[in-house]
């Protein structure tokens, strides 16, 4: 069994009138399978209300499904007991840097994970020391976190997760935020810490250039998986992805426009220098 | 506007008074307040100026950053000393039209003036050195006792270390707010007291929805966090004295009993002798 | 109907250790029926410059001109130039605060002391150009989508009728889908109505895709301001600004350096595959 496997979860969003008559049901996850391996480096997109940040709550056993069971490492999820297990195994990193960051001074807010749970004191300052090297953050560790940059800040957030030593980060639209700057640079402490760490790492985003370098990519639609595959598999795919309303990285769209127009260009074509080798070589 | 509020800052850097455990210098901050208000003479005055003195070189931080602290109170001062010159009763010095300037009301109002200043500068000085999380922690920990009698001290203590941590946000949101509804032909300067009153409404509105968002945004992260109250949660900065904490201690007793010493010898041996020299 | 700025200086905190050069020596003009975009990174002084554009700041030294007039002079509407001049902030929504979308979009007219019907007529012909549907109008704007919602608040700064609409980032964290519906949005709102916008934006192919005129904020001052094409053939420089030409332009040079006799100029999807085609086709 994978790190992270859903078998055929639901979620439904239930809205009850004062009489606690239901009023309103929204369904958000419809009967969702995947199956995550331990290290692979995950993209999950979709538009706003698709389901992608109700799947990424699950994961860290913020909700519960409706329906079905999701297992992260091999924990179900719904099980009361198992709560505090799965959120050690499974860290989450927010859209709003200011709302995830407690403390007022970095290393503080890196060690309120494994102060909740319970650490020795010794070993938490290894933790923060770990983590905030490992997202270059570590020079800024007695900094208030109001005067860092949108990316410093989800980098903090992400080394806050890291010293909770999770085997799975979830980073739900962590770049949602920020400027060209700050996504590269979140982006890449996430591929550093599934490199080095090992980490599973499962990003949700709507920017298209974030997913190329992942290992698999989910896209959902309506509370479904609707298509997956690798980024090249998935990007192939330009005018399905349209019809769901994503955007197509500018260059994979050229070469789909070119190879429309009657030039032999292979499909899911994703980074440019690609686009000038298959040009080049003709 | 509102950039420039330095209260209740932190300000990161390294001295003897920043390595303090901050149960010293919440106790240091008590003992200083009750010896301003205990000082009413010339030689109290000198021990709480040289005990003062000695922090503030101690804790390295620039005495400018501490008194721009001091500039949001400026008028408070104002509006209070001359208060206290004109309306004490006492032996008139000289007189201004209606108004009588007397002995007693010059020394209120030079004792009023130094506590303010005092008291703001000095308490200023335990939140510049101390992280707001040490000072919950300090005050969780000295509290602690209160549990017994089921105060949720942790609970307390948590709340306050994160309306610190929010609070530049939301006076920058505002700032932010304030600017949007200016752009939408808000006028702010004008108008009488209901209007000005209303017009907060469009601030407000936006501002407490903002603080709602974040408040739930931020229980989320919390929970994603495995925080689950203060039951079995261990401490990265857990609070332990050091030798220089004691000293810190021994400094604050000693200081107190300084400041009470100096209000006996006034007193009793040289009070007789100032007041006999005014009034001869 | 002409904003000029000359020579405008901006400093924070001046005279103490927090002392900031926000924006420097900056020399504009914005015209009649312009579309410009202006970009730059974090702390380049984008934000600090539009400020200055409705006389939300006012500039340390130098002078603003509306239509011929120095707005800092004394008994200058100031008012009057905040509806003249509409200026969009960063999540606009945030600042949304009445009961109904009608009353909010209100609110800006309103101050202006304008009569029943001409609020109600500006409310409604601020809805039509945000292309807000209709029988939302008596919604609470806290129950609208995330979307509707910007939608609504920008029609909010509509309503004053302005004559330069500035715009800081209206897209940011929105989804793809509506990112491109704000941006049409205002593209074709700036057709039918003619008036000048400007946009802030750190998307350098949403710019290269929308705007005549393109001002490159580094450093508190004015790198570049020049037409897209102009100013794109400075990517490299462009880069240590810690800014990025659109991934078209990189293509096209990459294509020009392997020795095809390829134009650079092309900034757009489309224009590339007309240029590659011409050549491979």
């Amino acid at each position: 069994m994978g790190i992270v496997k859903a078998d055929n979860i639901s979620y439904q969003y239930i809205r009850r009138d004062e009489d606690d008559n239901i009023e309103d049901i929204n369904v958000a996850l419809d009967g969702v399978s995947l199956d995550v391996k331990q290290g692979q480096f995950i993209c999950v997109l979709g538009h706003n209300g698709s389901g992608k940040s109700t799947f990424a709550k699950h994961i860290n056993a913020l909700l519960t499904p409706s329906d079905g069971t999701l297992f992260v490492d091999g924990i179900d999820i719904s099980k009361e007991e198992s709560v505090m297990d799965v959120r050690q195994r499974a860290g989450m990193v927010f859209q709003n840097p200011d709302n995830q960051i407690i403390a007022s001074i970095v290393e503080e807010d890196v060690g309120f994970g494994p102060e909740n749970m319970g650490v020795p004191t010794d070993e938490i300052w290894q933790r923060v020391i770990r983590s905030l090297k490992a997202v270059g953050m570590w020079e800024y560790r007695d900094h208030s976190p109001n005067k860092l940059s949108g990316g410093q800040k989800q980098r903090v957030a992400i080394a806050g997760v890291m010293a909770m030593e999770p085997k799975c980060i979830v980073a739900d639209e962590p770049t949602a935020m920020l400027d060209p700057i700050g996504r590269g640079e979140v982006i890449d402490a996430l591929h550093q810490l599934n490199r080095e760490k090992g980490v599973t790492i499962i990003l949700i985003t709507h920017y298209m250039e974030e997913v190329v370098d992942a290992d698999k990519v989910f896209v959902m639609h309506k509370g479904k998986v609707a298509l997956e595959g690798t980024p090249k598999e998935v990007f192939s795919r330009v005018d399905e992805l349209r019809a769901l309303q994503l955007d197509v990285p500018q260059i994979t769209l050229l070469a789909h426009k070119l190879k429309e127009a009657g030039l032999d260009i292979p499909d899911g074509v994703l980074s440019r220098e690609e686009l000038t080798n298959v040009l080049n070589s003709r | 506007m509102f950039r420039e509020l330095t209260i209740g800052q932190y300000y990161p850097i390294d001295s003897v008074i920043h390595r303090l455990d901050p149960r010293v210098k919440l106790m240091g901050a008590m003992v200083f307040i009750v010896t301003v208000f205990l000082a009413d003479n010339i030689f109290s005055i000198v021990v709480v100026t040289g005990f003062l003195i000695t922090a503030i070189l101690l804790c390295k931080v620039p005495l400018s950053f501490m008194v721009k602290g001091l500039r949001p109170i400026v008028m408070l001062l104002i509006v209070a000393g001359i208060f206290n010159l004109f309306l004490t009763p006492g032996n008139v010095l000289f007189e201004i039209w209606i108004f009588h300037i007397t002995d007693v009301g010059i020394k209120n109002c030079i004792f009023m003036i130094i506590r303010m200043v005092y008291l703001i500068v000095g308490t200023s000085i335990m939140t510049l050195t101390t992280t707001p999380n040490q000072l919950t922690d300090g005050l969780e920990k000295s509290l602690g006792f209160l549990n017994k009698i089921r105060i949720p001290v942790h609970e307390i203590a948590m709340m306050m270390s994160i309306a610190l941590r929010f609070t530049p946000i939301l006076v920058e949101e505002t700032d932010k707010i304030m600017k949007a509804q200016m752009a939408r032909g808000m006028d702010f300067e004008s108008g009488n007291l209901f209007k000005r009153a209303k017009n907060m409404v469009p601030i407000l509105v936006p501002l407490f929805v903002s603080a709602f968002r974040r408040a739930n945004d931020l229980a989320l992260a919390m929970e994603a966090r495995c925080y689950n109250g203060g039951d079995g949660r261990t401490k990265m900065k857990p609070l332990k004295y050091k030798p220089d904490d004691r000293t810190g201690y021994l400094v604050e007793a000693l200081f107190l009993l300084l400041t009470i010493v100096a209000n006996v010898i006034y007193n009793h041996y040289l009070g007789g002798l100032f007041s006999n020299m005014i009034n001869q | 109907m002409s904003l000029i700025l000359d020579k405008v200086s901006y400093i924070y905190s001046p005279g103490n250790a927090y002392e900031t050069v926000a924006i420097d020596n900056v020399s504009l003009r914005i015209r009649d029926n312009e579309f410009i975009g202006i970009i730059g990174h974090t702390g380049s002084g984008k934000s600090t410059l539009i400020q200055h554009m409705n006389g939300l700041l006012a500039p340390t030294s130098g002078d603003i001109y509306f239509n011929g007039k120095d707005i800092s002079e004394k008994g200058f509407n100031k008012q009057e130039l905040r509806s003249k001049v509409g200026m969009v902030f960063q999540y606009p929504e945030h600042q949304l605060f009445e009961a109904t979308v009608f009353e909010d979009i209100a609110f800006g007219p309103s101050n202006l002391g304008l009569s029943k019907e001409e609020i109600d007529d500006r409310v409604y012909e601020a809805l039509k150009l945000v292309e807000f549907p209709e029988d939302l109008i008596s919604a609470s704007p806290f129950d609208l989508s995330g979307g509707q919602k910007r939608r609504a608040a920008i029609a909010g700064v509509l309503a004053m009728k302005p004559e330069i609409l500035i715009l800081d980032e209206p897209t940011a964290g929105l989804d793809p889908k509506g990112r491109d519906d704000i941006l049409d949005m205002i593209n074709n709102m700036h057709k039918s109505t003619g008036n000048t916008v400007v946009l802030v934006s750190h998307s350098m192919e949403d710019i290269a895709r929308l705007v005549d005129r393109i001002i490159v904020m580094n450093k508190g001052k004015v790198a570049y301001d020049d037409t897209p094409k102009e100013v794109y053939k400075n990517y490299k420089e462009l880069e240590q600004m810690g800014l990025r030409a659109p991934q078209i332009t990189y293509l096209m040079h990459d294509l020009k350096n392997l020795g095809y006799d390829v134009s650079t100029d092309a900034t757009t999807v489309d224009e590339a595959s007309a240029e590659i085609l011409r050549l491979f086709g």
